[in-house]
């Protein structure tokens, strides 16, 4: 029983976003990147389905260009048993990622395949609903419980309205979210390892994919700022601003 | 884990050292296996430097460093040099006054982050392993006090000590010799110099603290290559420094503002000082429109060969900053921390290739050392600090102009500088408290917004690692006596005295922490002492 | 002239007020605006809906299977009805059900989606989001139709005053059964989760005691608000880690942000900047956060508190 994890090589999120001069993008070059946190998210439970017995192999993937090769290192040190680097370098849209990951799948046939909710980076969150589109399977997004017993699995899901329980039959999609686990610490001689497990390179058109149609982005701005509003001199003054907002009733 | 060598820290020196080593060992034809350490959360994390770089070091590490893409982008073009005489006013000194070391022909501005990566980027193709994210906390030392490698600091204990989920404790990383590289102050280099008593014999180390900016300026006012180095306003004799302004690529500024650690003013605050700076008409004039990128800071080693102490000791050696290699006359510590790495790793790989099974004492390394372009450098600009600590920029600056470019520093005297940098505070009911101009926001900025900028972090939940060996000091001693300077001379704001209760007290923000190291150095009591906190964590700086 | 198609989200016959702020992105769109309501029984809800100002027609598609919500259910048939009625545009609130639900609509359509529109530039091109709100990119799409969820954030609720004509409609598409639901509960801690809470209310480190914390928990309790802590309290020990409101702890965008003796660290506010409105009562009228708030009330919160909790 396999599980497949995707993971992205995104801007650390520590690191401070700053939005080019000429509005193409933000700036990526010498700053720091890491495994996508909500990846993070998903390689710990699959790890954890590992030690306990749910499944017996991790095969972690990741698209992208040369760099992502660290991404997936630090995958295999997490526990990822051996990785595939789907190489592309131009950039790659969550509906192509999609394919790439569908196609990965059916060579692969895992029972269950692990996504972060969303990547920090482009915030789409889309990605693993896409997947089980394509792949006609079930989904479960935002998950904060996995139990998976045979060929079924049961997700709690972080919704708005609480917590939804869903039973869904594997093979399915289930994306990450932050209060599913707490990713375990890396350690070195896990690193070390980690140097040494195989990862297969392939292409987009290895893989027979097309790249999806995308939607273009025309400018890079930074988000309005905020402007000073009223100040009121006394707290009733404040509880009639707060009736006026229609914040309070 | 064993290997052959470790080293700690990946910047200038560790990085060279490391390179080096492998290249010794594929013309042997020998396998030498080499291990980096490096605290920061991936390599250039921490490093912080102006830089006007002295490619000497780099060239004869890497002779095709052009073909390999280094990224030393902007030769420079022009070096101005200015005495501020106050807060508008400022006097350009005519090349021909400037001492000779502080010429810039031949060098390039860079930002040091970018070539540690690819430093990091070549040790890894020549075979090294690099890992960044994990922090040295002490050496290994065997019953004869011989060091054998290093243990990394533990990951998942919580402030109050106990171990949480995911606990590692901090594994061993055992190597015949063992490099430090930690940079000014390196905390495991300390305690070895203590251990070993490596300092005996030098004079005091002295230190400085830089802060650094990189602006985005318009267009307009970018000079590609320009350097602009100044001394005077908003500093004096008494609190001593200089400043620099380097224009790089992509329009953008490095400006920086170097305050020397034997300052005497308990009020002064080198963050505030370098916001005041900023504001000069020398400075304001390239910034002015522009946005603030990046802010960081870090303390220099600068008591240059007098300050030296032993390098070696069983088992290891400190290189670069971690033993004091900086040319103060130059304010460059990088050309020398690489050149102190490659010499230690030539000495290490003489050892190991002549089947030597290490622990012992790198004697060799000293040799080279002193047959070495590196120190016939930091013996001709020796004198340059002491001077200038004593007589103050104007007269100390001119008997280094006549030292440095008529005898070409080359002078029969040694000038002494015994005072240590934490014993120059004078109590602060002698001291004239400053009172700072607040932050405009354009130019100048508060000390958290500042911070943020940094892009620090460490995991909240973890043992505070600025360690008061008596908690009571702050409060009792250094409030009244020196109106606890950490408060000011923390650039991070780390160190608040709170007073909202009937009692002051004292608030360490660790968290805020951009490991300067100015806490460990200047606090006035020497009852701080920085620890490294769990892997990764600190300042993550982009290009700084 | 565009034709938008609105996913309603809904629940316990109520529908809910995402569905009012897509409503008022597709009214920038500009066009003819369908809402489609999904249930077991949808009429109260799509009577609801139709009640909404500039809405042309309410499609209502009633089936047992819709009774949750499930993406995988509702995905086949909204792509079918995207398909028959024309659809240039189909939209949801950018809640867990819009997000759950349109990538998989999208992908089943064959088009990209554009996620959080927060402003509308033409029909096919819009202001989203990136890096947690630190950089806003324009995108544009030549995919038809448009899919794309809509920040919440970014849109105050269409008004009502509409009376949209109501169809019933079945879907032909082939529904899975490989996803059941079994259950949901609430959340259950007594506040609202801060992340997640429509009203926040956090102290700093002018309540000088964790005891002090007590007014505060009194005016969330009054607010129905979570409750949350600037880092300098948390440092200070009045409160737990897990309250920090911050760069460095939750990033939060409630509707509703009450800020009590908090300076404003720029870490601070890197934490509270998509909130909606934020209120700051500091005793320091130089304070950072005044320059942020949407009101301010400049005083001791001591004496200010209790004197609030009491008058709401």
């Amino acid at each position: 029983m396999k599980a497949l994890v995707s993971v992205k090589r995104v801007v650390d999120f520590n690191v401070r976003i700053q939005v080019k001069p000429d509005g193409s993008g933000v700036v990526t070059d010498g700053v720091k990147h890491a495994m996508n946190p909500f990846d993070e998210i998903a390689m710990e439970e699959a790890v954890r389905l590992k030690e306990k017995g749910k499944i017996t192999e991790i095969i972690a993937v990741t698209i992208g260009g040369a760099k992502c090769e660290e991404t997936l290192r630090t995958a295999l040190a997490f526990g990822a048993d051996r990785a595939v680097h789907v190489k592309e370098e131009g950039e790659v849209q969550p509906l192509t990622a999609a394919r790439a990951l569908a196609a990965v799948v059916k060579k692969e046939s895992p029972l269950l395949v692990l996504l972060g909710k969303q990547a920090i980076d482009d915030d789409n969150g889309q990605t693993g609903q896409m997947l089980a589109a394509l792949l006609d399977c079930a989904q479960a997004t935002f998950a904060s419980k996995v139990e998976v017993d045979g060929n079924k699995a049961k997700v709690t899901r972080e919704i708005d309205a609480g917590l939804e329980t869903l039973e869904i039959d594997l093979p399915a999609v289930v994306t990450t979210d932050l209060r599913l686990n707490e990713p375990r610490y890396l350690k070195l001689p896990d690193i070390m390892k980690a140097k040494k497990k195989p990862i297969e390179p392939v292409s987009l058109a290895d893989l027979g994919v097309e790249v999806a149609p995308a939607v273009k982005h025309l400018k890079t701005t930074n988000p309005p700022v905020r402007g000073k509003g009223v100040v009121v001199k006394t707290v009733d003054e404040l509880v009639a601003a707060l009736k006026q907002k229609g914040l309070i009733s | 884990m064993e290997y052959d060598v470790v080293i700690v820290g990946a910047g200038p020196a560790g990085l060279a050292a490391a390179c080096r080593l492998k290249q010794l060992a594929a013309t042997a034809g020998k396998e030498i296996s080499v291990c980096v350490l490096e605290k920061g959360s991936e390599v250039g994390a921490h490093i912080l430097s102006g830089a006007a770089f002295e490619p000497r070091a780099l060239n004869e590490l890497f002779p095709d460093w052009k073909e390999k893409g280094a990224p030393l982008l902007t030769p420079v073009t022009g070096d101005d040099v200015y005495f501020m005489l106050g807060a508008t006013r400022a006097v350009k000194m005519p090349g021909l006054f400037v001492p000779r070391p502080m010429h810039n022909e031949g060098n390039y501005i860079i930002s040091l982050g970018k070539l540690v990566r690819w430093l990091g980027q070549q040790a890894e193709g020549l075979g090294v392993e690099v890992y960044p994210g994990f922090a040295a906390q002490d050496a290994i030392l065997d019953e004869n006090g011989v060091v054998r490698g290093v243990v990394l600091s533990d990951a998942g204990v919580s402030r109050s000590g106990e171990h949480k989920e995911g606990f590692t404790p901090g594994m061993e990383l055992r190597g015949k010799y063992t490099l430090f590289a930690e940079g000014c102050r390196g905390h495991i280099g300390k305690k070895l110099m203590e251990h070993h008593g490596l300092a005996k014999d030098a004079d005091p180390q002295h230190y400085g603290i830089g802060l650094k900016e990189v602006w985005q300026v318009e267009p307009g006012r970018h000079r590609p290559g320009l350097v602009v180095h100044s001394a005077g306003w908003p500093l004096d004799t008494a609190n001593p420094g200089g400043s620099f302004l380097y224009h790089f690529e992509d329009n953008q500024v490095a400006v920086g503002l170097i305050v020397d650690l034997s300052y005497k003013n308990p009020y002064l605050s080198p963050f505030d000082e370098f916001q005041r700076f900023k504001h000069h008409p020398v400075i304001k004039q390239y910034l002015e429109g522009g946005k603030r990128l990046a802010y960081g800071a870090r303390a220099i080693t600068k008591g240059g060969l007098n300050s030296l102490p032993k390098m070696v000791f069983p088992g290891g050696a400190l290189i670069g900053c971690d033993a004091g290699t900086l040319n103060f006359a130059k304010i460059k510590g990088s050309h020398t921390a690489m050149k102190s790495g490659m010499l230690a790793a030539e000495a290490v790989a003489e050892k190991l290739l002549a089947g030597g099974t290490g622990a012992d004492v790198l004697d060799n390394y000293t040799e080279k050392f002193r047959a070495s372009w590196l120190y016939a450098e930091l013996h001709q600009s020796r004198n340059f600090g002491t001077w200038l600590h004593k007589f103050g920029a104007i007269v100390g600056g001119g008997i280094n102009w006549v030292e440095q470019n008529i005898f070409g520093g080359r002078v029969p005297w040694t000038m002494h500088d015994m005072k240590p940098d934490h014993a120059s505070l004078a109590p602060a009911a002698e001291s004239v408290r400053i009172e700072y101009p607040k932050p405009d926001g354009k130019l100048s900025f508060d000390k958290l917004s500042s911070v943020f900028l940094s892009s620090t972090n460490h995991e909240e939940d973890q043992p505070v690692h600025l360690k008061l060996k008596d908690p009571s000091v702050p409060i009792q001693k250094n409030l009244p006596l020196y109106d606890e300077p950490a408060q000011r001379y923390c650039p991070a704001g780390v160190y608040e005295v709170i007073r909202d209760g009937d009692k002051p007290r004292f608030q360490i923000n660790a968290q805020n922490c951009v490991h300067c190291k100015t806490c460990d150095i200047k606090d006035p009591a020497q009852n701080i002492t920085w620890v490294a906190p769990e892997g990764g964590g600190g300042p993550n700086y982009a290009n700084m | 002239m565009s034709k938008i198609l609105i996913v309603a989200q809904h629940s316990g016959g109520k529908l809910n007020a995402g569905t009012a702020k897509a409503l008022a992105c597709a009214q920038k769109i500009g066009g003819d605006i369908e809402i489609a309501v999904f249930a077991t029984d949808g009429s109260s809800v799509a009577a609801e809906a139709a009640k909404l100002g500039g809405v042309k027609t309410v499609v209502q598609v009633d089936n047992p299977a819709n009774d949750h919500g499930l993406a995988a259910v509702l995905a086949p048939q909204i792509a079918e009805l995207a398909k028959s009625r024309g659809a240039s545009h189909v939209l949801a609130a950018g809640s867990t059900f819009g997000k759950d639900l349109l990538p998989r609509v999208a992908a089943l359509l064959g088009v990209p989606q554009v996620s959080d529109i927060m402003l509308v530039h033409a029909p096919n091109k819009f202001d989203r989001p990136t890096y947690a709100g630190n950089a806003v990119v324009t995108v544009e799409t030549s995919a038809s139709p448009v899919v794309a969820t809509v920040r919440q954030a970014s849109f105050q609720a269409a008004a009502a005053g509409g009376s949209a004509a109501i169809e019933k409609v079945s879907t032909s598409a082939k529904l899975p059964t490989h996803t059941r639901f079994v259950s949901i509960e609430a959340q259950k801690s007594e506040r609202p989760d801060l992340q997640s809470a429509g009203r926040v209310v956090s102290g700093g480190r002018a309540f000088g005691s964790s005891d002090n914390f007590k007014l505060l928990y009194a005016l969330a309790d009054k607010l129905g608000a979570g409750v949350g802590a600037s880092r300098a309290a948390v440092d200070s020990g009045y409160v737990p880690n897990d309250m920090q409101v911050g760069q460095t702890g939750k990033i939060i965008a409630p509707e509703l942000y009450v800020a009590i003796g908090i300076s404003g660290a720029i870490q601070h506010l890197a934490g509270i900047k998509d909130a909606r409105t934020i209120v700051a009562i500091n005793k320091d009228a130089e304070a950072p956060i005044f320059e942020v708030a949407d009101i301010g009330l400049v005083g001791d919160l001591f004496q200010i508190l209790p004197e609030l909790t009491q008058k709401l």
